[in-house]
């Protein structure tokens, strides 16, 4: 894989703080000259307060702890059940030909189904509490592992596979000892793609069908029409998410750290 | 995933056609899955006819995929008319990015999904308040697309376009739009996804018409056969704007065919 050169601005501190400035400028202009009622457009301090003090006091049945743990709780369930699926099933596809043939189009007819789609199965199978949204997550962060994977997989240099077949290595080491180590970077961009819309699924999915989880809590205050609790569960949701970038970017670079770049 | 050929078509049609069969088989023949729980082809087929026919959830199946697809192409066309733009502006201008970077950087994380009960406080359960959350959901991507676009012209082509003097608007339509286009493109399909999943999810919490409204309906009423083919129709609309996208992006670089394989 090249990558072109992207040439980038050295950011500069100054520039930043004034950017960042400008934004919260224009929140507090657009709220302070009133175009909304105050009800509707909070300012910032008042988000911030509310974020803080959603930790303490309960809403929608749960502090926002006890939200985001569910929440978390069902996303390491969808988003490990897609792992465990996606990922071997990615490799296999990428061995073995016929696998790739019959899985290919079944794959394709499903993928341009938008994962909050899959709303009113999900609760028919398994209902609202744990079941129903891990198959939501499952759905939106399942594509991505497969591709990945499969790419990974079809990309490994033949001689590898060439090499360990002169060498009498089976099927099954050849795959776990060749195929996944040297798919390990494409297998990492498929997970971090996969985890984004795999968070972005679970809100969807508290959204519709939950009785508790960030998505419960921001739409339990959009009908208390209390714009600083859904405001608040927004850079909560938000917050998470850049939580787990960071965390497999750190993961990324780990397991990278032998290869030159 | 590509098969090529026409052995690729044949096994294609072969897995779906057995596909089919497997469907027939654990539900209708042998009853190993419930009704209730997913339907018959036959339920399938026929609800599909009654939805177009008689029509279901407050209209028939073409006025559900007619709204649906004008709130798509409203949100996602004011999205790429304001983001690319500005995506190119951020690209090619430090003032601008280092104005507008950290704005981005503070609303990028949040999902597209995670504004609808905002844009429901704001708007209500309208129309306006869905192109709003589809107009957030493609506008990011089109923005962070066509700005790393830019990043990604080599240098010497800019400095070429320097030496020769060209600037302004020539710049832009000669040099800056062509040299981007290909994560444009990327970027217009990102927020294309992105547009109907968010589309789906605002109709599913509250909407009259729409394939998501489809969805919640059937849901409501315990009809696993309408369900399916809501989704089969929500699958079908992603696909086709998808190809469409896929078409205007072979139209608009030509050059890239003329590269050969790719």
């Amino acid at each position: 894989m090249t990558t072109r050169t992207v040439r980038s601005f050295k950011p500069s501190w100054r520039e930043t703080t004034i950017g960042t400035a400008a934004f919260f400028g224009v929140w507090y202009f657009v709220a302070l000259i009133g175009i909304a009622p105050a009800k509707f457009f909070p300012m910032p301090h008042e988000v911030l307060a509310k974020l803080f003090a959603l930790t303490h006091t309960q809403f929608a049945g749960a502090t926002l702890q006890m939200h985001l743990l569910s929440s978390l709780h069902r996303y390491a369930m969808g988003f490990l059940l897609a792992i465990v699926i996606g990922l071997p099933l990615g490799l296999l596809m990428g061995r073995f030909r016929w696998l790739d043939v019959v899985v290919t189009p079944l794959f394709d007819a499903l993928r341009f189904i938008a994962p909050v789609a899959w709303v009113p199965f999900a609760a028919l199978w398994f209902g609202t509490g744990i079941g129903g949204p891990t198959l939501i997550i499952f759905a939106g962060a399942f594509p991505p592992i497969l591709i990945n994977a499969y790419r990974g997989a079809r990309g490994v240099d033949p001689r590898y596979l060439e090499a360990a077949s002169m060498l009498g290595i089976g099927s099954f080491k050849t795959i776990t000892d060749v195929l996944f180590p040297a798919a390990i970077p494409s297998i990492i961009a498929g997970l971090r793609v996969g985890a984004g819309l795999g968070w972005m699924s679970l809100v969807g999915a508290e959204l519709i069908a939950a009785n508790r989880g960030v998505g419960y809590l921001i739409v339990k205050g959009q009908s208390a029409v209390d714009t600083p609790i859904v405001m608040a569960g927004m850079i909560a949701i938000g917050a998470v998410g850049v939580v787990i970038d960071v965390v497999l970017r750190k993961l990324e670079k780990h397991l990278l750290r032998h290869r030159k770049s | 995933m590509k098969l090529k050929s026409t052995i690729g078509v044949a096994s294609t049609l072969a897995v779906l056609v057995g596909a089919m069969i497997v469907w027939y088989t654990v539900t209708a023949a042998t009853g190993w899955v419930s009704p209730a729980r997913f339907p018959h082809p036959a339920e399938t087929w026929q609800s599909f006819v009654a939805i177009a026919t008689n029509g279901y959830g407050n209209g028939k199946l073409h006025q559900h995929v007619l709204n649906s697809l004008k709130l798509v192409a409203m949100g996602f066309g004011v999205a790429v008319l304001v983001g690319v733009p500005l995506g190119l502006l951020m690209g090619y201008s430090r003032k601008a990015e280092a104005l507008l970077n950290p704005a981005f950087l503070l609303l990028r994380p949040i999902p597209p999904l995670a504004w609808i009960p905002l844009a429901i406080v704001w708007l209500g359960l309208e129309d306006a308040s869905k192109v709003l959350v589809i107009f957030v959901a493609a506008f990011v991507p089109s923005v962070i697309n066509s700005y790393a676009g830019v990043r990604q012209i080599e240098a010497p082509i800019l400095e070429a376009a320097d030496m020769l003097g060209i600037r302004g608007l020539t710049f832009v339509r000669e040099v800056l739009v062509p040299g981007s286009l290909p994560s444009i493109f990327t970027g217009l399909r990102l927020s294309l996804q992105a547009s109907w999943t968010t589309l789906v999810a605002a109709e599913l919490i509250g909407a009259l018409y729409g394939l998501g409204s489809i969805l919640n309906q059937a849901a409501q009423d315990i009809y696993p056969a309408m369900i399916l083919v809501a989704m089969i129709f929500v699958g079908l609309c992603g696909a086709s704007t998808t190809w469409l996208l896929g078409e205007l992006e072979r139209r608009a670089m030509p050059w890239r065919r003329q590269w050969g394989a790719q």
